[in-house]
């Protein structure tokens, strides 16, 4: 009986120490990617190349999805206000939704698809070919050179990208709300912007700012301990915008419950 | 049937006083539960060449890696250039590793940059005490890549080059800085006969008109015994085959050891007599049957 207890308990151990070896790894990746922040080298045109690829390469996607977001959110809450004849109220409810909740995770999860499995398979493909060694080896902290500089081109670039995915998508329930709902522009606008706090703006802002490091680091993290060749690499790729998603919903959850307490 | 170890004693006092380059001291490599290196101690010393044979996985990448602080050794010590390198944080390592040229399996050049690129990449990112102007850094990439014979792919990408073009460009990156120690993981691995002749070619003309010492990883002996019995003649530009004449001051085999690593441990270290004379079966597959010179 005690031998069995201690060999299911051997069990757990072994099966809950790869996981814990990785989130230890993960935080040793960070940890190292923010202390370079404030050692040279700074390889400033890596992060400008990067911000490029991150942030105008993404421009298109966000700005689209920003939009239809803004026109069905628009469309559906106009059904539920139309039954409290509330249908002026559409433009806060828009701003609203848009602002804490629906800008920074859906740009930051369109981000994490199209930049954590970029960022993970190009540093997989590094990997597996020994560039990464390679660059050790010839006198060069990877992460510095790698990690660092995705890690602050995203950074400095999900929020602003966040910014315009608002901005579009309130143009889109806009839209939706001047020809469908017979709205003024004043009767959209004005109280939707008067509704906004600054607490909605702070946390607006701040969820796409941790996002940015998410997307990053976990993009980064799984590119850099890829093994197995190309097959190798595919499972990075995914792995890493499962992660960067799961994580973008677990975070945003604790961020609203701190913003919801707050206020 | 197990294998018999038949390591000399270490040469402690090769090099009159002096230190080696290189140096395992009793080094174990593990990784979970596998064990790549078992108990290796070995000696690099200036102007030598040591050639490391073994069958696939037998942990000759690892020990490469194991030299330069890219793997750490589960025990043992490891120096580099008399500094114990076991325990160095990362970052400490740069600057011993910027004397060490590395050539990887596959090339390991950076496929994002151009040939040039890659060359200048020593030049311009390792920790050197001055960084050398833009002149000096063109002047450096063409000598380099004239050494290799490819001045004209300053251009390309890496994906644009042969598998042989690859290796000599990775060649040129790991000489450009004209380091004291370069070490090849299988140079010829993967290449027909001819370029496989051409790439060591190269590498015995690197180590003669440089005087750098070699570590080369490979598993033809053919690689091995032209490192051994050719040198690089300069005025003829053409390799030669070496006076082996006990004593000559022009014997090059004299300087050259090989090693054979068998399931991570060195189970031979020696000359190249000792090595064609070898008994040991697993020893005897490395070396070439027609070989043995009379």
């Amino acid at each position: 009986m005690v031998a069995s207890d201690s060999s299911g308990g051997e069990r757990l151990l072994d099966f809950l120490k790869a996981p814990v070896a990785a989130i230890q790894d993960f935080f040793i990746l960070s940890g190292r990617a923010l202390k370079n922040l404030v050692r040279p080298p700074h390889y400033a045109d890596d992060i400008f190349i990067q911000m490029d690829v991150i942030g105008v390469g993404s421009l298109p996607i966000v700005i689209l999805v920003g939009f239809f977001t803004g026109v069905v959110i628009t469309m559906q809450m106009s059904r539920a206000l139309s039954t409290y004849g509330a249908v002026s109220q559409v433009g806060p409810v828009v701003m609203l939704t848009l602002v804490r909740e629906l800008g920074p995770v859906l740009t930051s999860i369109l981000v994490a698809g199209r930049n954590a499995s970029g960022i993970a398979s190009e540093l997989g493909s590094m990997k597996v070919t020994e560039q990464i060694d390679a660059m050790r080896a010839l006198g060069t902290d990877p992460i510095q050179k790698l990690v660092t500089p995705r890690m602050i081109a995203t950074c400095a670039t999900l929020p602003l990208l966040t910014i315009i995915a608002d901005t579009v998508g309130l143009f889109g329930g806009f839209i939706v709300a001047y020809f469908s709902l017979r709205l003024t522009p004043g009767q959209y606008w004005t109280p939707a912007y008067q509704i906004l706090a600054y607490n909605d703006v702070v946390q607006g802002l701040l969820k796409p700012f941790v996002f940015a490091f998410i997307v990053a680091l976990v993009g980064c993290f799984y590119g850099m301990r890829t093994t197995g060749g190309t097959q190798g690499v595919g499972r990075a790729t995914t792995q890493a915008v499962v992660a960067a998603v799961v994580w973008i919903f677990v975070l945003t959850t604790l961020i609203t419950r701190v913003f919801v307490n707050i206020s | 049937m197990p294998i018999e170890a038949i390591i000399p004693e270490q040469k402690i006092s090769r090099g009159n006083g002096g230190q080696p380059l290189m140096r395992f001291e009793h080094v174990s490599v593990q990784f979970d539960s596998d064990v790549a290196l078992k108990d290796v101690s070995f000696d690099l010393w200036p102007g030598e060449t040591r050639v490391l044979f073994g069958a696939a996985g037998s942990g000759k990448s690892v020990l490469l890696k194991t030299a330069i602080g890219l793997l750490r050794a589960s025990a043992g010590r490891v120096f580099l250039f008399g500094e114990d390198i076991t325990h160095a944080e990362e970052r400490d390592l740069f600057g011993i590793r910027s004397r060490v040229g590395v050539l990887f399996q596959e090339g390991g050049l950076f496929d994002s940059l151009t040939v040039a690129e890659n060359v200048a990449y020593p030049l311009l990112n390792q920790q050197a005490a001055s960084q050398p102007s833009q002149d000096e850094v063109d002047r450096r990439i063409e000598e380099a890549l004239r050494f290799v014979e490819l001045e004209h792919t300053l251009d390309k990408f890496p994906s644009e080059l042969s598998g042989g073009m690859r290796r000599r460009v990775g060649i040129a990156r790991a000489i450009v800085t004209e380091p004291p120690l370069v070490l090849y993981d299988s140079p010829t691995a993967g290449l027909d006969p001819i370029t496989a002749n051409t790439i060591m070619a190269l590498i015995a003309k690197e180590r003669d008109t440089k005087d750098a010492a070699n570590m080369i990883v490979t598993h033809r002996y053919q690689d091995g015994e032209l490192m051994a019995d050719f040198r690089y003649n300069a005025r003829s530009e053409r390799l030669e085959p070496v006076s082996h004449e006990a004593g000559g001051s022009g014997d090059k085999s004299l300087d050259t050891v090989f090693m054979v690593l068998c399931e991570g441990r060195l189970v031979f270290e020696g000359s190249q007599v000792e090595l064609e004379s070898s008994r040991d079966p697993y020893v005897r597959r490395f070396v070439r049957h027609d070989a043995g010179r009379g």
